[in-house]
């Protein structure tokens, strides 16, 4: 009973990884989109989304995205991102950011399976009309990965509609699909019902029931189809057709009790007491809690009675009866804990979300409600969406506390670099402006220099390539020349040729080394443009590093006083959802608890009713007895 | 007697049926509404951690100085991957031990944002090492040495693990 419990509790709040079809990517380009689907793996959506969110919103921002690494998924992740939004219940966003892909330039199939995804919300929404015109919309190839799917799914959008026949067509075609195995039949069987082909419709529920599977949710409709087609019987009194049924039905499975206590009624109403008394003994042993156990408890010394043995039924009326009595008493303690809060604090303990079999834990918990009487209210839709919101809420509100935590180190943060900047970058900034103006000097240097050398490409000038001493040399020789030439000094033929010599020197070593020169000056050129370069990247480096050092501890104030209001105003917003979330689970728990009790109160005077009855009724046939002897 | 068994045996053919009609006291109306809410809740808060995300890594993680280290199974792996230390520049900066969750998404090609921080630029050494266990098979343990270059750019490193291998993949 427990692992069924467990199941049922597992399979209604457990949000399913697969049930959001999170797929990686096989090739990854992006790493940071890989991250998201770690976090969706996970199950962590809201971490995926905003990941995703980031990413999006990066990429759509971009000039060239085409250059980005996300560019390579970007359809995938157009879908991803609405994946997780359905994962993370937030269909009014996977409404607009599918229909933002319909609407966009894509492929037909991958447009159609927008459409399917936009069309399986609605329906999941209850809103079939909704989500019958986007079905609609679809032509044209479709994915073979969904194409079963979608079939089956506009199956179950026309039956919304009330348009079963079409509905039965679409899965009559559906009926050797391995994937949809029993649910096309028990959907078939449904629509042929409800389009008043009665025959035909208990036909392929009879079907179902027999299949044989070893999968388990194949296995489950198999049971469910069995229960309702036994209950339809059992309306119309074909209670040896309603036994058949029922006893196909699995002794494990979440139907097992509905299905034992229904068996034992066909058995029953056909006077067939010690036959009844098979299943519904085998019931009375189950837990309590469960409404059929609690019938069956009703029902065997009922079976009891009828045949005779009415000091056996009276002895197990009154075992009933301090059973109802403690079950009572267990329900008005459950019913007092939800209304001091003592279920809303229960659900939301840390401690619980390690454990699979939560709901077992939570009822072990002092002052917390018996939640077996609750395990059907909780596999109930509205309970669910409205406890898996609550659960939601809670780690929002978590979040909200620990990012208002991180702004005040944040803020501390800045605070710290600016007591180390402030004073020093002044200083440094004068250093800078020096270094940078002696710098540019020597690149100006550097520009006319290549410049020069470049024009001497076209036209050589070897006296551009003397060398310091030789310039100083053709100085000195200039103004010996001028000398002589102005009578300065005295002339004699002997200093005019040694000076004509001098020159003659130099300009021989000029002219004759002016390629060897000029090779060399070019290399002393490359040289140098390497040192500029190297000059070059430190001065950039220390541009974005001093950018970084005012960036470290500038321009925040307003994005974290905006970001405090905003988490201040998502707190209070959190906070009054938060309780109006909670007061609605906890009316209908507490309802579905005074519903229970109601039900075990009327058992009570039921019970003592039949009690006495069969004391009286014992005592007669002791006294009859008696007397004959 | 026979009238409320027969009853009872309507009702419960009702409750198979109808497992979804408890709670009528609150409406379906106020449960829609109320969903709504938390969903524009939920949207809200979503662009709060947007917003976040951008201060948080302008703040903290500059591009100029900015490294980011993921963690991947290759395709096909099934080893069980126990743990991942990291050290970069000779300094521990993650040590992350794996839930089975965890596991699972890596090898469905999730990756793991293991470490983000921040390093100069030039080379830098990283050390990964890797705890795990091979199917049906004995527990290893691997370390592989790789260097790194960081250059003005954030840096994205992704290690790639095998139960033979680490292979570094980086931009």
């Amino acid at each position: 009973m427990f692992r069924l419990l467990i199941v049922i509790i597992s399979l209604v709040l457990v949000t399913s990884v697969a049930a959001a079809g999170t797929t990686a990517p096989p090739v990854l380009k992006d790493l940071y989109f890989g991250e998201a689907f770690f976090h969706a793996l996970k199950g962590d959506w809201f971490d995926a989304i905003a990941r995703l969110d980031t990413e999006l919103s990066l990429f759509h921002g971009l000039d060239e995205p085409e250059r980005d690494t996300l560019y390579y998924h970007i359809n995938q992740a157009e879908f991803a991102v609405g994946d997780f939004e359905l994962a993370y219940r937030m269909h009014q966003r996977v409404g607009r950011a599918i229909t933002a892909v319909i609407e966009g330039n894509v492929d037909e199939a991958i447009r159609n399976e927008a459409i399917f995804r936009l069309a399986r919300m609605y329906f999941q929404k209850d809103q079939p009309l909704n989500a019958l015109f986007a079905v609609e919309r679809i032509n044209g190839d479709v994915p073979a990965a969904i194409r079963d799917d979608l079939a089956f799914l506009r199956a179950q959008i026309l039956m919304a509609n009330g348009r079963f026949a079409e509905a039965a067509d679409m899965l009559g075609e559906l009926q050797g699909v391995k994937s949809l195995e029993g649910f096309s039949t028990y959907n078939l069987g449904i629509a042929k019902l409800r389009e008043g082909k009665e025959l035909e419709g208990r036909r392929f529920l009879d079907r179902t029931g027999q299949i044989n599977s070893k999968q388990s949710l194949t296995m489950a409709i198999k049971d469910k189809s069995n229960l309702v087609l036994g209950s339809k019987l059992m309306a119309e009194n074909d209670f040896e057709g309603a036994k058949q049924v029922f006893d196909r039905v699995r002794l494990t499975g979440p139907f097992s009790n509905r299905a034992l206590l229904g068996s034992g009624w066909a058995d029953a109403s056909r006077n067939r007491f010690p036959r009844a008394l098979v299943p519904w003994s085998l019931l009375v042993n189950r837990a309590t809690t469960d409404a059929s156990v609690q019938e069956a408890m009703l029902a065997v010394p009922y079976a009891y009675g009828k045949l005779n043995m009415y000091s056996k039924a009276a002895l197990m009326y009154g075992s009933a009866l301090e059973k109802f009595n403690a079950e009572v008493d267990k329900l008005d303690a459950s019913i007092k804990s939800i209304r001091e809060g003592h279920f809303l604090r229960a659900l939301v303990r840390e401690e619980l979300k390690q454990d699979a079999n939560w709901v077992v834990r939570l009822r072990k918990l002092p002052q917390t409600p018996e939640t077996y009487y609750l395990l059907e209210l909780m596999a109930s839709h509205d309970f669910q969406e409205s406890l898996k919101n609550y659960f939601d809420l809670e780690a929002l509100r978590k979040k909200l506390r620990t990012w208002e935590r991180d702004l005040l180190a944040f803020e501390e943060i800045i605070e710290v670099r600016r007591l180390y900047y402030q004073p020093r970058l002044p200083a440094i900034d004068r250093q800078f402006q020096l270094l940078d103006s002696q710098m540019r000097l020597r690149l100006e240097q550097r520009d006319r220099i290549e410049e020069r050398l470049n024009d001497m490409l076209i036209a050589p000038r070897p006296d551009y390539l003397a060398t310091s001493q030789e310039r100083i040399a053709l100085t000195r020789i200039a103004f010996v020349e001028r000398k002589l030439s102005t009578g300065s000094i005295a002339s004699s033929g002997d200093i005019e040729a040694r000076v004509r010599r001098l020159r003659g020197v130099l300009d021989w070593n000029i002219h004759t080394q002016y390629d060897r020169r000029f090779t060399e000056a070019h290399k002393h050129l490359r040289d140098l443009n390497h040192e500029v370069d190297l000059l070059n990247n430190q001065y950039a480096a220390f541009v974005r590093t001093r950018q970084a050092a005012t960036q470290s501890y500038t321009g925040y104030d307003d994005a974290i006083r905006r970001l405090r209001f905003l988490i201040r105003e998502g707190s209070e917003k959190v906070k009054t959802l938060m309780a109006r979330q909670g007061h609605q689970l906890e009316v209908m728990a507490a309802n579905e608890l005074s519903r229970r009790r109601e039900r075990l109160a009327e058992f009570q005077i039921k019970v003592r009713f039949a009690m006495a009855d069969s004391y009286d009724r014992a005592t007669r046939n002791q006294t009859q007895e008696r007397l004959g002897q | 007697m026979l009238c409320w068994l027969r009853m009872a045996t309507l009702m419960t053919a009702v409750l198979l049926l109808s497992v979804a009609a408890y709670g009528q006291e609150i409406s379906r109306e106020q449960i829609k509404g109320l969903d709504e809410q938390v969903q524009e809740v939920k949207t809200d808060i979503l662009a709060i951690a947007a917003e976040l995300n951008q201060l948080e890594e302008m703040l903290l993680y500059p591009s100029n100085t900015q490294i980011a280290l993921f963690v991947s199974v290759a395709g096909g792996e099934t080893f069980r991957l126990d743990s991942v230390e990291i050290q970069l520049g000779g300094k521990p900066v993650a040590h992350h031990i794996y839930t089975f969750k965890e596991l699972e998404a890596l090898q469905k090609g999730g990756v793991q944002r293991i470490y983000t921080g921040n390093i100069r630029t030039g080379v830098h050494d990283l050390q990964v090492s890797v705890m795990g266990k091979v199917v049906k098979g004995s527990e290893f343990q691997i370390t592989e040495r790789f260097m790194v270059n960081k250059e003005v750019g954030p840096k994205i490193v992704e290690i790639s693990l095998t139960d033979k291998s680490i292979n570094l993949k980086d931009d």
